[in-house]
């Protein structure tokens, strides 16, 4: 697990386990250089608890100048690589300075932690959490080791939840009104809904319903937008004629959306759109983005 | 370039190798129970059905191989232990497919087997199919694919004693499903027309029609299921039909759907929602060949009120007819551009409906030509050649099932109907007519019919105005005058006063005839008055008295009038035939003057009129032989018209002619009856006088070939000496035989170079006869003794 054994010929092995761990939720997580691995899965206001063992290496005692564990909630701008804005930072001390000739284990808690952002893998940043273990040390560096987590908050079902309805066109070519059941999705949710053709004087080829994610990051001037089609949803094939009622039923489960995620922390938003698109014969694209709240339900 | 054909050979090719290409796969992955990739080929392969590149014959070929996959697909997904996934599951799994046409297929198959599981209500699956079957607007796209739904649907429906079977209105709810989903086909295939693939209307045509087994299918469907009884075909069923079909508006659909409705249902259905099928009939386009419509229903109708006797009293209880015939009614008047050919095939299979339905009902049968007549005065002069021929077969199916003329002759509006055909059509009905007497045998029998008869015939009987003469064809007239003169024989009367006036109508009739009609008319009408005579004598007696009107002299005094008709033809041999076959009915009516008026008739014929001599020849034969069958004249009139007789026999242009008329006048004097006269002196010397006219026949061949003329007029002459002689003439001796026989032998003696094989036989056999004679003994034997040979 510790990936500096060879490079560096680190002076002992950190690491850090979770109490429940046997019994908490895993949950895939994409690192940076495209692997996947399982972490575990905690949600806001959870107690985080655990121990960290250190083990020197064969026949060697470290000397050091105290041990800490640290909570740390970043959010990372790709554009601004290496710098990290903490947004939550909590410490335990877990030894005063002194040696270390055999394996010794601290346990730690952080109780009732306020994790209100969730971990979250952009296309222009990251937001992670982490438990950060330092060896401090005089000479030689200090020893660090990460275990990274992941945060996932759950949303109770919106009171109001209306639907979508709207009546869109172009003059004298094509007049449509969709209606889509909700405004608030979860993310295991359907999408229901139909398509009504008005007026259509135009040769539609086909009809697309797209899921969009738009990220924006920055403020002001300098805000960064960055659109993702993450679902292209064929929803009618050939040519309708006026009065024809398409139905809707896309099932958002195979598609990895998260939350919408609101100004995090002034730094960034994730927000979700349904683009509907109709093509026509010329290759002519019409469509309508609509937003849509979507928030994490806990499974039942 | 490639041409059209080829291109789309060559796309069929690519999609069914593509096909192949992920059926590859999606069997490897069936094989290894692996769900996620099977879903994923068996989507791949039906990615090749949205190509739009294919006719939809082509098409058909790729959707049939992807349904034989889709078979496979469907079998694995029914062995939940293979894959795991509940069927639950599975129906929400295929909805993930972006793509909209695999995504339904692989939904409808799904769904089949969520309807087998009984996981859930078939009713509410195969609502949600049909519903989302929705999303396919393209038409041959939607079409197949909402026929594989039909398809996968079809022994799942919720029908009465099915095992998916529902609670209350589970009928309702597969009626509806089905037609839910004829009524999207027949919009997707109603829209063909105007954005199918591109080309030419007729392409386009084409194309549909190999289409519309798809959507009749659905009405198939529905009349398979068991809990469509009449009430819900009526309530709901048919109306929700028609409705769809009124409202698409395509001509094509329309004319499809109609017969569609009217082949599958079965007829009792019909009877009872005669209104409301008809109903739509005036409501579809003008376009449409609604007359075809109705004349299969006709037929249908027609064929199943003939399948059973049971079932006429429910054609009548529903007022079939006049339910029909209003529709016919309607129809014609909204469709103003219908040809008239169409109109009349209406009336034709409206007539063979209730000739078959009601055949009692003349009236009814005379009301649709009554309409006919109607539609036809509205147009000028019939000219299609289509339509002539309906009129005929208007004309011809009455005298068909009543095999009766009588019957036709009754129905007012037959003949006005005959008076819209054209010159040509119309005698080829009264052709009809004629031998539709002439095959039943039937017998006209009062003057009114034959009225009524000779004016629908009058094509024949006259020349009409306008008909071109020229084109007439000799052969095909003369079979028709000989038609109506055998019909003339078919009109008969015991009542001698109803004949009478039914010959006089006929007179009347073909007297008009002109002179190329007469000859064959009137000779029909001479022996259908001769026979009124005979039958008049056969009565004689009884009746006489009290019809003074109706004597033999009133009808020879007719007979002399039709008789003179032919003077103007002219054709004196046949009147000469007629005079004396009334001269023989005057004889056997015992009037002798009139008989002797009839011969002078004759004679006056044979001096004036008949100039030929082979004619003369004839001629005076018939009247020496019928002149020998007189008894009814005295002395002196039979001496006038026999020394007549003589005297142009003798004046006869041919020798051979002269000798045989003279000797055959011989009989004249000689009447082998009881009290027939019997003047030997007279026999001898019309024999002695043909002897010499032989003789002076053998010099004049002599002078003129140097060879003998024939000897067989002497042997003939020799045969008459014989038969006089057996018959007890005293004047004809034995010896004159035998000098004639001697006479005979020296003839054929000087002229054995030319010799006559005909005449030697026939001397032969003569002489074998006297021979014969001679040894039977007896008194004849006796007779022939002193003959020597």
């Amino acid at each position: 697990m510790n990936f500096l054994i060879g490079a560096f010929k680190p002076a002992c092995n950190i690491s850090i386990t979770f109490s429940d761990g046997k019994s908490r939720k895993q949950v895939p997580m994409k690192k940076e250089n495209g692997k996947t691995i399982m972490v575990s899965l905690f949600q806001s206001k959870e107690s985080i608890a655990g121990k960290v063992s250190i083990e020197p290496l064969q026949g060697k005692k470290i000397e050091h100048l105290g041990v800490k564990v640290e909570l740390l909630g970043q959010i990372e701008m790709y554009f601004d690589r290496g710098n990290f804005y903490d947004f939550t930072s909590l410490v335990r001390e877990l030894d005063v300075p002194g040696d270390i000739y055999e394996r010794k284990t601290y346990p730690f808690e952080f109780s009732t932690v306020e994790m209100p952002y969730e971990t979250y893998n952009g296309a222009n940043l990251r937001l992670r959490y982490v438990l950060k273990v330092t060896v401090s040390r005089n000479y030689g560096g200090s020893i660090v080791e990460y275990q990274d987590f992941m945060v996932r908050n759950y949303s109770p079902p919106p009171s109001i939840n209306n639907s979508i309805k709207m009546e869109v066109g172009i003059e004298d070519c094509l007049h449509i009104e969709f209606e889509y059941n909700k405004s608030k999705y979860h993310l295991k949710d359907v999408i229901i809904g139909k398509i009504y053709f008005l007026l259509v004087r135009i040769k539609i080829k086909n009809m697309d319903l797209e899921i969009r994610r738009r990220e924006s990051t920055g403020s002001g001037a300098n805000t960064h937008v960055e659109t993702e089609t993450l679902a292209k949803f064929e929803l009618m094939d050939g040519a309708p004629v006026r009065g024809e009622s398409i139905p809707i039923r896309l099932f958002l489960s195979p598609y990895e959306l998260t939350p919408t995620y609101r100004n995090i922390n002034n730094k960034f938003s994730v927000k979700y759109y349904l683009n509907l698109v109709l093509v026509d014969e010329e290759d002519r694209r019409y469509f309508k983005q609509q937003e849509i709240a979507i928030y994490r339900q806990q499974d039942s | 370039m490639l041409n059209g054909t080829e291109d789309e050979e060559k796309w069929l090719a690519e999609g069914i190798a593509g096909i192949q290409h992920n059926a590859f796969y999606m069997h490897r992955a069936l094989d290894s129970n692996n769900l996620r990739e099977a879903l994923k080929y068996s989507a791949q392969m039906l990615s090749e059905l949205r190509t739009s590149k294919l006719s939809p014959h082509k098409y058909y070929e790729l959707y049939m191989r992807a349904f034989d996959e889709l078979k496979r697909l469907e079998l694995f997904f029914k062995d939940d232990s293979k894959h795991g996934v509940s069927v639950v599951d599975l129906y929400e799994l295929v909805q993930h497919a972006g793509n909209i046409l695999p995504r339904l297929y692989l939904l409808c198959t799904v769904g089949s087997i969520y309807i087998k599981s009984k996981e859930a209500p078939a009713k509410e699956v195969l609502k949600d199919l049909v519903e989302m079957c929705r999303g396919v607007q393209h038409p041959i796209r939607g079409l197949f694919l909402r026929s594989y739904l039909a398809q996968i649907s079809r022994d799942k429906l919720p029908d009465i004693g099915s095992e998916y079977e529902g609670d209350a209105d589970t009928v309702m709810d597969a009626v509806d499903f089905v037609l839910q989903n004829f009524t999207e086909m027949n919009k997707l295939w109603v829209r063909m027309q105007h954005q199918g693939p591109g080309g030419v209307r007729e392409k386009r045509e084409k194309e549909r029609s190999e289409l519309q087994d798809l959507v009749g299918k659905n009405l198939h469907v529905l009349s398979q299921i068991e809990g469509v009884d009449l009430e819900m075909y009526k309530e709901t069923v048919l109306p929700r039909v028609l409705e769809q079909v009124v409202n698409c508006k395509d001509d094509l659909a329309q004319y499809y759907l109609m017969d569609c409705i009217i082949q599958v249902f079965p007829d009792e259905y019909h009877l009872q929602t005669l209104e409301t099928l008809l109903g739509a009939c005036p409501q579809l386009q003008p376009t449409v060949d609604v007359k075809t419509v109705l004349s299969r229903l006709m037929d249908r109708l027609s064929n199943y009120a003939a399948s059973s006797t049971d079932v006429l009293p429910e054609f009548l209880q529903v007022e079939a007819f006049s339910k029909l015939s209003n529709a016919i009614g309607k129809v014609i008047e909204a469709q103003l551009d219908m040809p008239a050919v169409g109109a009349i095939t209406l009336y034709v299979s409206l007539l063979t409906f209730t000739l078959r339905v009601h055949p009692d009902r003349l009236d009814h049968v005379d009301q649709v030509l009554g309409a006919c007549v109607k539609k036809l005065s509205n147009i000028p002069k019939l000219e299609d050649s289509r339509a002539m021929k309906q009129v005929v077969a208007l004309l011809s199916a009455p005298l068909e099932k009543y095999n009766d003329i009588v019957t036709a002759l009754t129905l007012s509006n037959y003949p006005r109907v005959m008076d819209h055909l054209d010159i040509g059509t119309n005698k080829l009905m009264a052709m009809v007519i004629i031998q539709s007497i002439m095959k039943n045998n039937s017998c006209i029998s009062t003057a009114d019919k034959v009225e009524v008869l000779f004016e629908l015939i009058k094509g024949l009987i006259k020349d009409i105005d306008g008909a071109d003469v020229d084109e007439l064809d000799e052969e095909d007239f003369k079979e028709e005058q000989n038609s109506v003169a055998r019909l003339i024989h078919m009109l008969y009367n015991d009542e001698p006063e109803e004949m009478l006036k039914i010959i006089c109508i006929v007179r009347k009739h073909t007297m008009v005839g002109g002179p190329k009609r007469l000859p064959f008319t009137v000779s029909s009408l001479v022996f259908s008055a001769l026979r009124l005579l005979r039958q008049l004598q056969g009565q004689e007696g009884d009746i006489v008295g009290e019809e003074a009107s109706m004597t033999p002299n009133k009808i020879f005094q007719l007979l002399t009038q039709i008789i003179e008709s032919l003077s103007a033809v002219p054709s004196p041999e046949l009147a000469l035939r007629l005079y004396l076959q009334c001269a023989e009915a005057a004889n056997g009516c015992d009037i002798e003057h009139v008989a002797y008026e009839f011969f002078t008739q004759a004679f006056l014929l044979y001096e004036e009129e008949i100039a030929d001599s082979k004619a003369q020849v004839t001629a005076i034969h018939l009247i020496i032989g019928t002149l020998q069958r007189m008894n009814v004249f005295g002395v002196e009139n039979r001496d006038t018209l026999t020394h007549k007789a003589t005297g142009y026999s003798a004046r006869l242009l041919k020798k051979a002619d002269q000798c045989r008329a003279v000797y055959a006048c011989s009989h004249l004097f000689w009447v082998d009856d009881q009290d027939g006269i019997k003047d030997g002196e007279r026999v001898l010397l019309c024999l002695k006088r043909a002897l010499r006219i032989a003789n002076a026949a053998q010099q004049m061949a002599n002078v003129a070939r140097g060879s003998g003329g024939p000897v067989s007029l002497f042997v003939e002459i020799l045969n008459k000496y014989i038969y006089f002689f057996e018959k007890g003439n005293k004047q004809i001796t034995s010896s004159a035989i035998q000098g004639l026989i001697e006479l005979i032998n020296t003839e054929m003696q000087s002229d054995s170079t030319n010799p006559d094989s005909v005449a030697d036989a026939f001397l032969a056999s003569t002489l074998r006869y006297i021979q014969f004679q001679k040894q039977k003994g007896g008194v004849m034997g006796e007779k022939f003794e002193s003959i020597k040979l």
